[in-house]
Order: structure tokens, then C-alpha cells, then sequence
């Protein structure tokens, strides 16, 4: 049994809270340049020379890349032969996020009673965590600051066992054509495919922390992901929803086994600063 | 396409000239407010309340900003989603308001509105809230400071760049553009 202080749990999320918000990732990055080389718009094109000028200038000047720094996801993949000490995890999470809203200067956007009052937290908590048990003796956390804009465009769609792989490409399609340049296109599309309801939307979630681009290891679900992103980037929406070639750097789905009456699909789109930063405790 | 630098606040005889696709290079006084701000101006003039700003003719950003560093004017100051604010948009516009700020696309109801009141809406970069910093010179909450980063502010800026989404011709920069891109 491995023992990891909680402080040590605090003090990391601080630390990932930060570097999210301030740098973009290189693989983000580099799909950021390749979109700008296939895009055709000239308003495109600016556009996205801005983003790639603004990813420089956060991580030079320590500033925000975006100015909403998100609802703090935080996914824990927690060892089966680690202990935990010293206080509560979800607690030193939260903490962790407190600290590192209070001390990046990050904006604070999370409200309590949701229908009602509305009243801000003041320090981005609560954080949403998603826990997973895997083997081992490690503790990996993922940091995900997750903005309103694009999260406002999820779906979920409890599509027909026999809609298949059409009835997949043209439920994402119409999600993405919807949302147009609401949730900063060009965008990454979390898909959770099979399951249950909530457990699909994880998958869309979780998905996304996925580097830019890269496949899933299922071949038949890479090809999905092919068929989707090819349709996707046919709707012109382009860069900020201005025109263009790109409305998509990359589709991320997850698939598994689900009940033989269902179809789920969850859609969780990502805007094109997608941040995310991890590290292995 | 033509480029402008303009001065705000935006006369109608400049306003008129503005054609979606058009870019445009913002200079003088903009205010922030975003989705509680807007909830509170437009509930202030259903009942007939002075509004904390004057109005008529200006120009109101979409934005909610980071905390500004110790020795910095403003952090991060990026657009939000416009389409929030559509429910409360032709009440201001009614009211005199000449200029919106934001990104994506607005209802029906807001582009009637912009005809109707001779207004303009522009986009600029979302995501992009690093680099629109520079262009802010003075930063200060003239409003509803409880609100925090959703409280009304008073930016004076220069050479902010927007691009025309909707004039008060009917142009469209969205339906103009993405058409032009879409493969069948």
C-alpha cells in the first residue's frame, strides 16, 4: 500500500488550475496551426492566427487564456493499492481549486443555487470530480477548466438501436450546425457512444482529455470518428462560427457495450482552447 | 469588405455605413455587462428606474473579465455568448442603445431590432481574451459591483478589433459567409 498525503493532492490541483489556464497544450496547438494551413476563409484565416498570438501571449504574460477559466473538472484515477492521508480527498481537491483561482487570478464562475439566487461561490468551487478506480499504485489527477460557451451546446440523444452509425454522424451534425459559432468552433466533439445516459455523457467528457487528434485504439470507432469529423467540417461554419473549412480540429469517441432496446449518445463539445493538464502523483 | 477605424460612441451616420464582413477598428468608451447586468438594466427600465450609465448611443460588450493583476489595467477580457442576452436586447435597443459586442449568433427578434433602431452588432474573437487585454487602457466597475465579474464596467480601449455581424441593412456575416463554405 502506497501512501499519498492529501496536501500533496491540494497542492497539485493548484498548480494544474493554473498551467491549464495559461498555456495550451503542444498537441492543441499543433492542430491549431495545421487547421490554419487547410483553412480557405480569409476571416478564417485571421481568426485563427489571433488564437494562436493569444495561446503565445498567456503563456508569456501568465494571463488567462480565455476569460472564463471554467467549472474546474477534475478527474481522479485513483490506484487500488494507494492510501490516502491526512484529511478528505474531495476536500483537498476543492482546496487545491480555491488556491488556484484565488492565486492565477482566474475568474471565479461558478453560482450556488442554480434556479434561484445564483449567488457566486467567490472561489470556483465546487469542483466536479469524476473518480475511477484503476490498478496500481499510482494517482493520476486530470485538470479540465471546462467554459460555458461550449458546454451550454451538449446533448444527449437516446437514439434508435437501428439508427447506427448514420443515425450517429447526423445527430452530431445537427448538434454542431445548432450551436454555429456559440461555443468557439473550431471545436473538439467529445462523443460517448453505448452505455447508460449519465455513464455516455462521462465518456464524451472524459474523451476529450484525449490529445488533439488522436484516434481511438478501436479501429471501427476511429473510422466513426473519421466519418463524423469529414461531415462536420462540410457545414462551412468555420472559425468562430465566421465561415470556413474548419468547424472541427478533431472528434474523441468512446464506445461501449450497451442494453440491445438503446442507443445512447452523448455529445460534449470542446471550444478550440482546450485546456486540460495532468500530472501522475 | 472594407476596414474602418472608428471612434465610439458610433453615429448613426457611421453606423449606417457599416456592411456585415466589414472590420472595424474600436477606439474611445465601451461598457461590459453581461447576462445578471442585463437582467438588472432591463428590469430598471420595465419599471421606469434610471439606469446606473447613459445609454443612449452606446456601445455594450459581452464580457466578464479575469481579476486584473497587481499593476495591470485588466485581465483576460474575451467575448461571451450573445445569444444569452437576446430575451433582453430590443428592450435596450429601444432604450437607445446603438452598439453590441459578443460572438455567435442573435435571435430573430434581435435582428429585427437592429433594423428597426439603426443599431449594429459586431463579433470579436472568442477565446482570444489574452490578447483583447491589450487593447484596453483604463478598466473601472461603474455598476452593480455585488456582481462581481459580471458587473458593469466602463473600458476605454483603442484599436479593438470587431468584425460587422449583423448591420442595420439585414446583412448577415454568419449566413454569408458559412454559405459560402458549406460543401453539400
Amino acid at each position: 500500500m502506497r501512501e499519498i498525503d492529501v496536501k500533496e493532492v491540494t497542492q497539485a490541483v493548484a498548480r494544474l488550475a493554473q498551467k491549464a489556464n495559461f498555456e495550451l497544450g503542444e498537441d492543441v496547438l499543433a492542430a491549431l496551426k495545421k487547421a490554419r494551413e487547410r483553412e480557405t476563409s480569409p476571416i478564417g484565416q485571421e481568426a485563427l492566427d489571433r488564437l494562436l498570438e493569444n495561446a503565445m501571449l498567456a503563456k508569456a504574460e501568465s494571463l488567462p487564456l480565455c476569460q472564463d477559466c471554467g467549472a474546474a473538472v477534475v478527474f481522479l484515477d485513483i490506484g487500488q493499492d494507494v492510501r490516502l492521508t491526512s484529511g478528505d480527498l474531495y476536500t483537498a481537491v476543492a482546496e487545491g481549486v480555491r488556491q488556484g483561482y484565488q492565486e492565477g487570478y482566474l475568474r471565479k464562475s461558478m453560482v450556488a443555487q442554480p434556479f434561484s439566487q445564483r449567488v457566486n461561490t467567490g472561489d470556483n468551487t465546487p469542483p466536479v470530480i469524476h473518480t475511477e478506480i484503476v490498478p496500481g499504485d499510482k494517482l493520476k489527477i486530470g485538470f479540465m477548466p471546462k467554459g460555458g460557451g461550449a458546454e451550454n451546446m451538449s446533448r444527449l440523444v437516446m437514439l434508435k438501436p437501428g439508427a447506427g452509425e448514420q443515425g450517429i454522424i447526423d445527430a452530431v451534425t445537427s448538434a454542431v450546425k445548432e450551436a454555429g459559432g456559440n461555443p468557439c468552433p473550431p471545436l473538439i466533439i467529445g462523443l460517448g457512444i453505448g452505455a447508460t445516459a449519465e455513464k455516455a455523457m462521462q465518456m464524451a467528457k472524459k474523451a476529450l482529455l484525449r490529445p488533439a487528434g488522436w484516434p481511438s485504439s478501436d479501429p471501427e470507432t476511429a473510422e466513426l470518428e473519421r466519418k463524423v469529423l469529414e461531415r462536420v467540417n462540410s457545414l462551412g461554419i468555420g472559425p468562430l462560427g465566421m465561415g470556413g473549412a474548419v468547424t472541427a480540429l478533431a472528434v474523441h469517441a468512446e464506445s461501449r457495450p450497451c442494453h440491445f432496446a438503446s442507443l445512447p449518445l452523448a455529445i460534449n463539445l470542446q471550444c478550440h482552447s482546450a485546456r486540460h493538464a495532468e500530472v501522475v502523483l | 469588405m472594407a476596414i474602418w477605424n472608428i471612434e465610439t460612441p458610433i453615429e448613426d451616420k457611421f453606423r449606417k455605413k457599416l456592411c456585415a464582413g466589414d472590420s472595424v477598428s474600436l477606439s474611445g468608451v465601451i461598457y461590459a455587462a453581461r447576462d445578471a447586468a442585463h437582467k438588472r438594466l432591463a428590469d430598471a427600465l420595465k419599471s421606469g428606474k434610471a439606469l446606473p450609465f447613459e445609454l443612449k448611443g452606446q456601445t455594450i460588450y459581452y464580457m466578464g473579465p479575469t481579476p486584473a493583476r497587481p499593476g495591470r489595467v485588466i485581465g483576460s477580457c474575451g467575448p461571451t455568448t450573445s445569444g444569452r442576452m437576446d430575451a433582453f436586447t430590443p428592450t435596450l435597443l429601444a432604450a437607445g442603445l446603438a452598439v453590441m459586442i459578443g460572438k455567435g449568433e442573435r435571435s430573430a427578434e434581435v435582428k429585427e431590432a437592429i433594423k428597426k433602431q439603426r443599431a449594429v452588432y459586431f463579433v470579436t474573437y472568442g477565446g482570444a481574451g489574452a490578447l483583447l487585454a491589450k487593447t484596453v487602457r483604463k478598466a473601472e466597475v461603474v455598476a452593480y459591483p455585488e456582481l462581481g465579474a459580471e458587473a458593469i464596467m466602463r473600458l476605454e480601449v483603442e484599436d479593438f478589433p470587431v468584425i460587422v455581424a449583423n448591420d442595420m441593412h439585414g446583412g448577415n456575416l454568419f449566413e454569408e459567409q458559412i454559405a459560402k463554405y458549406r460543401r453539400k
